[in-house]
């Protein structure tokens, strides 16, 4: 919305009945009722999303960065409406999508992927071949399976045949579709993320890189740019590479590579998210350019508004996700009304939020609530305000992840960059 | 001795994988909810047989309800 009176363009908002007092509403010139609180009848509605764009003649939608955003099929019923879709072209999401896809094409671009099976495994004999190939410990991963879900870590080739077995039996029971890939596992690898922009001229440019490696169950907690600690030729490996990719692929728009980086500076290529994400703050924190000004430009046309050489990194910026979670119970959701609410403020933070005082958290929709940034000359002054930001955040009325995120931000690993994937279920950051 | 199930957290419940009869062992799902995009199964707390279940898809269930009962 702020991007939009930046550039001079009326805004409407749609919203489901459950969300017709959200911020987002109070926030857009206009507002569209496009349907009851469930998702799948309203935000993922892909029909009442279009003709709620007709109704008020907009030329163009935002898709954010959840439901739609990713769904070739709304870019597609964008285009055929002769809506402008703010993002890629259907195409690069629809392959990009497609896991199995995006990992050839990737690979065929010279981006390295896990080495792994090209395709389905058959039988435990051909798992133990492919096995000794990539090394031990190995990820079988489960075709139809997502976030962690069917996955089984095997350590040493005596296990192969029993969790081979296992798994196939577990894909097959909770997706209906046995098929089971081989991939190498690294053990503590870091979550390092390029961000990436192209323009309908086939420039692609970068800027720069983003450390994610905070998570639980595969979804981010704290991202920050720059990486703690990145080599600078492996940085410059990761970026080259992640410009590479989206080259080949003809991209257009904001976008991530997501790479997993392994102790010896290695790197693979996870996936590619084709949209803007929750974490572009952090990029938008040390670089000082509007990344969604810069998407309504690119798609209305314009060239890339800055040249590769222009896109400086400067100081440092962490992002926090406040999530309605409680992290003392293993990050269960925590639904209710949010009975008070303080927002910190202050030199280098910034505050994104989605609730107000009074709001409802309902069990319909994801469970963020705001995010908060803060940027500093160097990481440590960062990490001090971001603490100093958490002191001062106050939510009531539903468990936030608040507590959590202040044990991070004091954890001398983290404070010295050391930091990886694993570090969240392994219990690093527990009270 | 019969014992309740209840939700451990507020949400839909989004699948019901035992049925009355069923001979479930501790930690096996009875049902899933669905909460804020996640999907968080309702344990067996001990192995046993499943006696009733209180709860269908799509209902909403707050923290405490009982969602089945064991023998």
């Amino acid at each position: 919305m702020r991007a939009c009176r930046h550039v001079g363009a009326a805004t409407v908002a749609v919203h489901s009945e459950a969300d017709a007092s959200a911020a987002h509403v109070a926030d857009a010139d206009e507002a569209v009722l496009i349907g009851p609180a469930p998702a799948r009848e309203s935000y993922l509605n892909i029909e009442a999303i279009i003709h709620a764009a007709r109704r008020t003649q907009a030329e163009a939608i935002h898709p954010g960065y959840g439901f739609l955003s990713e769904n070739w099929r709304f870019a597609e019923a964008c285009a055929s409406a002769d809506i402008t879709f703010i993002g890629p072209p259907a195409e690069a999401i629809r392959r990009m999508g497609d896991k199995p896809e995006a990992r050839r094409l990737m690979a065929a671009a010279g981006v390295p992927v896990l080495p792994g099976s090209p395709g389905p495994v058959s039988d435990v004999a051909e798992a133990t071949r492919l096995a000794e190939r990539v090394g031990f410990p190995v990820l079988l991963k489960a075709a139809a399976g997502g976030g962690g879900i069917g996955m089984a870590k095997v350590g040493e080739a005596g296990q192969l045949a029993a969790a081979f077995t296992a798994a196939k039996r577990r894909a097959e029971a909770a997706f209906g579709n046995g098929a089971v890939y081989v991939e190498r596992y690294l053990t503590t690898p870091r979550h390092i993320e390029v961000q990436v922009f192209g323009d309908a001229r086939g420039t692609v440019v970068h800027l720069h890189e983003r450390e994610c490696s905070i998570q639980r169950r595969h979804q981010k907690l704290i991202e920050e740019s720059p990486a703690p600690g990145l080599d600078p030729t492996v940085k410059a490996r990761l970026t080259a590479a992640a410009v590479k990719g989206a080259a080949a692929i003809g991209y257009i728009n904001a976008g991530t590579l997501e790479f997993l980086l392994d102790a010896d500076g290695s790197f693979y290529f996870l996936e590619m998210n084709t949209r803007l994400q929750v974490e572009h703050p952090v990029t938008e924190a040390v670089t000082g350019l509007d990344l969604v000004v810069a998407q309504l430009r690119v798609a209305a046309g314009e060239s890339l508004p800055w040249t590769q050489d222009a896109i400086a990194q400067r100081g440092a910026a962490i992002e926090c996700r406040i999530y309605a979670e409680d992290p003392a119970k293993n990050f269960l959701p925590s639904p209710g009304t949010i009975s008070r609410l303080e927002l910190p403020a202050g030199e280098g933070i910034r505050v994104e939020s989605g609730v107000v005082t009074g709001s409802a958290v309902t069990v319909h929709y994801d469970p963020l609530l705001l995010k908060l940034v803060a940027g500093g000359a160097s990481r440590l002054e960062a990490i001090a305000r971001m603490s100093e930001a958490l002191d001062r955040c106050v939510i009531e009325g539903v468990k936030t992840t608040i507590p959590f995120l202040r044990r991070v931000m004091a954890h001398a690993d983290y404070r010295r960059g050391a930091v990886h994937t694993q570090m969240v279920e392994q219990g690093a950051f527990n009270a | 001795m019969p014992e309740e199930i209840k939700a451990h957290i507020t949400g839909i419940v989004f699948q019901v994988t035992a049925k009355p009869g069923d001979r479930l062992q501790a930690g096996d799902p009875v049902i899933v909810l669905e909460s804020m995009k996640m999907e968080i199964p309702v344990e067996m707390p001990r192995a046993g047989a499943v006696k009733e279940i209180r709860v269908q898809e799509g209902q909403t269930v707050q923290e405490g309800d009982t969602v089945a009962v064991l023998e």
